[in-house]
């Protein structure tokens, strides 16, 4: 038996890869007819190259529950989501656009603070933020950019509208398995590489590398750049590892760092130390100096933040950074690109119900079944409540929180995520994805061709973090033959 | 290279020597009660000296008998030298600088402890302690093949050498100074008794062949006590140990300390020739040598390790 696309229903979702039973794109065209030439057995054996290839390659994740067991395979599927190359022209203007935008925000607001002053964005909001460093205030990064590895998460609605879910500008994690899934696709399905016009992505190390050079406090040809990791059980172990082996960079922990009385940052070699001018610092701000944020924490450096307030190392991401990656602060991203670019926003916010505003409070409270309630700091989808999925127990306690802290949440209606054909026992069936393309910057932007599709591998669900079974695909930006 | 790297792979082959050499010890010994005739018991207790881990085993066990050493040896957790023990701290070892070991070496080592781990019965029962040990062993030295032709000879693996050849040199040492100061205290009659027990203390090191090719004398406490102490070909005395360490520390930068211990060494095995002294000055000297060993690894861990928290 062959894949017949007749009979491939994605109801009343947007399929990526068709408009409609028996209609493939025009994108995904050329893989639609392909996939359907493989009989079942010729599918099934391809699936299980790639899992083997998974295993034999070691990509794996990190599940903190799994007791001595914590390194799982990645979950993969090997369907990929296209996307046309015209479409992605437009979705890659709005993340940059998106992106200097927000840079420009973080760099006012621990500076001038002129956009509260000219009241586009409420004090208040600011006060209360979680992510608000004041240890940053006046502090210049190289081009005025603090967010310098931006992960943002995009999905698609049943209408086929793309939406900003969120911006992750603290640690996002996930382009490691974006090139690693490549690099499987590529073995199992070789054919398809050489007849399809798909944009390559393995530039993302040697762009992240020369993104991080570019903020070298001493301009040398060959800045000392290191990888600054929580350590190998942190979830995302695998990915330091790898981005720090990709772009030659040494891979450190807080205690092989030390900083001087001269104020730079040095790491412990066999050589002696060695100073560091560049840090990818993958731990996250309240863990990063003991003498300014938790002091108890073993994770990070003492004196860290003196180097870099006396600019003799550049951080990547910079603390603070994540003062824009509040849910709420996300609400203010389209009056922020009219603020200081003078531009509407390429690609829209879901519409967001702010908590701290009265009205919007009532009007979450009335309607919690109809909605999506997240705190406006956690991530992971950690702390959320998916209105129409929970319990009535549930959400009584859920409004119990939210009324003593509305701050702290905002709430979204629940978008019907737009769904890609995935092998669930041997059959093709829709499954529900989004998307998290990577943003560089400093000198200059990169934004990755496509990015990290996750995909929920359970029937109707919406859930894709892979720590809770989500699996990911592989995504191609296609240039579309000519009809 | 980070110091933090550098001292996890020299802990990775320490621990990785110290299993085989703890399978190879137990697999002898067991093999000698068999070969010693009734009346002439040499006791496991002996065991527990050789490796020095009498305090803990005290704590754990009130009798040295052959269960309890050899389960203390082999797989108990509250010994950080037994076999179990060190295959993890190889494991953890390896575990936590992935990227820099070849990713076999990450599934061999992987694989060998989850072996000693599943079948630790079978060590400690009589029946299948052979086989136990044999694979234990074997499993070492497929790991020390899969480095040597797979990791680049650059720094890691002069750590990797270093790791290796001082643990070896110390297991030695101690090997030997049963033969000089247990094995001799027997009646000086059994002179055929004598021989079998030389003959197990080169077997403990695999050196029993390799003696009977180099030296052609027969086996007694003398040359074997010269063998193992001198001879710089064979790879497991504390001659060719010392020689390694000193080629791996001359690779390495800002190595004058610990090769200026290496050097004392190397002037005391030239200097003495254990033929020439008697047993109370040979146990002496290597007591000697067993306290530069220990100098060696101080400065080694002075020179290029992170200082110690606090």
């Amino acid at each position: 038996m062959r894949i017949d696309w007749n009979h491939y229903d994605p109801g009343s979702h947007f399929d990526e890869l068709l408009a409609a039973a028996g209609q493939p794109r025009a994108a995904a065209r050329g893989l639609a007819q392909y996939l359907r030439s493989l009989s079942d057995a010729d599918l099934a054996a391809r699936k299980a190259a790639a899992e083997l290839a998974i295993v034999e390659m070691g990509i794996t994740f990190t599940v903190y529950s799994e007791g001595q067991n914590i390194d799982r395979a990645w979950p993969f599927d090997i369907i990929p989501r296209v996307i046309p190359a015209r479409e992605w022209t437009q979705v890659e203007r709005g993340l940059r656009q998106r992106l200097t935008a927000l840079n420009h925000f973080i760099d006012d607001i621990y500076g001038d603070q002129k956009i509260i002053r000219d009241k586009v964005f409420p004090a208040d909001v600011l006060a209360q933020s979680k992510n608000f460093r004041p240890q940053c205030v006046g502090v210049r990064p190289a081009y005025g950019v603090w967010a310098h590895i931006c992960g943002s998460d995009l999905v698609r609605d049943s209408d086929g509208t793309v939406y900003v879910l969120e911006d992750n500008l603290r640690v996002p994690s996930g382009v490691s398995y974006m090139l690693e899934n490549r690099v499987v696709m590529k073995r199992v399905f070789p054919e398809l590489f050489e007849t399809q016009a798909i944009l390559p992505v393995d530039a993302y190390p040697t762009q992240l590398f020369d993104t991080l050079a570019a903020i070298s406090p001493r301009p040398l040809d060959y800045p000392q750049v290191a990888v600054l990791t929580p350590g190998i059980y942190n979830s995302a172990y695998f990915e330091h590892a790898f981005l720090a082996q990709r772009m030659g960079a040494e891979l450190v922990e807080g205690g092989d760092l030390t900083v001087g009385d001269d104020d730079c940052v040095y790491m412990h070699t066999i050589r002696g130390l060695q100073r560091v001018d560049v840090i990818y610092r993958r731990v996250d701000d309240l863990f990063l100096d003991p003498e300014v944020f938790n002091p108890d924490s073993q994770l990070g450096v003492p004196g860290l933040m003196r180097a870099w307030h006396k600019g003799t190392v550049a951080l990547a991401n910079a603390p603070g950074a994540g003062v824009a990656d509040d849910k709420v602060v996300y609400a203010y991203v389209p009056d922020m690109i009219r603020y200081y670019l003078g531009e509407d926003a390429i690609i829209p916010n879901v519409p967001t119900f702010l908590c701290h505003e009265p009205k919007s409070l009532d009007h979450v409270l009335a309607n919690l079944d109809k909605l999506v309630v997240k705190p406006a700091n956690e991530s992971g989808g950690y702390g959320l409540l998916i209105g129409p999925h929970a319990s009535r127990k549930e959400r009584a306690e859920f409004a119990t929180r939210l009324k003593a802290d509305p701050r702290n949440y905002i709430a979204q209606p629940t978008l019907d995520l737009s769904t890609v054909p995935t092998l669930c026992d041997g059959r093709l069936e829709p499954r529900h994805v989004d998307l998290r393309p990577f943003v560089l910057q400093a000198d200059k932007t990169h934004v990755t061709a496509g990015g990290l599709t996750r995909v929920a591998l359970r029937k109707g669900s919406l859930v894709v973090n892979s720590s809770q079974g989500g699996g990911s695909k592989d995504t191609w930006i296609v240039a579309e033959a000519d009809t | 290279m980070l110091s933090r790297v550098a001292e996890r792979v020299y802990w990775m082959a320490r621990y990785l020597e110290r299993a085989e050499n703890t399978a190879r010890l137990v697999s002898v010994y067991a093999n000698l009660l068999l070969d010693l005739p009734k009346g002439y018991t040499v006791g496991w207790h002996t065991l527990i000296t050789i490796t020095g881990i009498e305090e803990p085993f005290r704590k754990h066990y009130e009798q040295a008998d052959e269960r309890s050493v050899v389960r203390f040896l082999l797989t108990d957790a509250h010994n950080t030298s037994s076999v179990l023990s060190a295959l993890a701290g190889a494991r953890e070892n390896v575990r936590t600088t992935r990227d820099l070991f070849p990713a076999e070496a990450w599934e061999a080592v992987n694989e060998l402890h989850l072996f000693a781990r599943e079948h630790a019965l079978g060590g400690v029962n009589r029946s299948q302690r052979h086989d136990y040990l044999a694979q234990i062993v074997h499993g070492c030295q497929q790991l020390a093949g899969l480095l040597a032709g797979t990791l680049s000879h650059d720094a890691a693996y002069d750590f990797v050498r270093l790791g290796r050849n001082l643990e070896r040199a110390d297991m030695t040492t101690r090997i030997l100074d049963v033969g000089v100061t247990t094995l001799q205290e027997q009646d000086d009659g059994a002179a055929a008794l004598l021989s079998t027990l030389w003959i197990n203390v080169l077997r403990s090191l695999s050196a029993y062949q390799m003696y009977r090719r180099h030296v052609r004398a027969s086996v007694n406490g003398r040359d074997v006590s010269a063998f193992l102490l001198g001879d710089a070909q064979f790879p497991r005395s504390v001659r060719y140990c010392v020689d390694e360490l000193d080629a791996a520390l001359r690779r390495l930068p800002r190595s004058e300390a610990p090769l200026h211990r290496i050097a004392h060494i190397s002037r005391l095995l030239t200097e003495t020739d254990p033929r020439a002294i008697d047993r109370e000055a040979l146990h002496g000297f290597i007591d000697d040598l067993q306290l530069e060993l220990g100098q060696v690894h101080d400065a080694i861990a002075g020179t290029w390790f992170p200082a110690p928290p606090g």
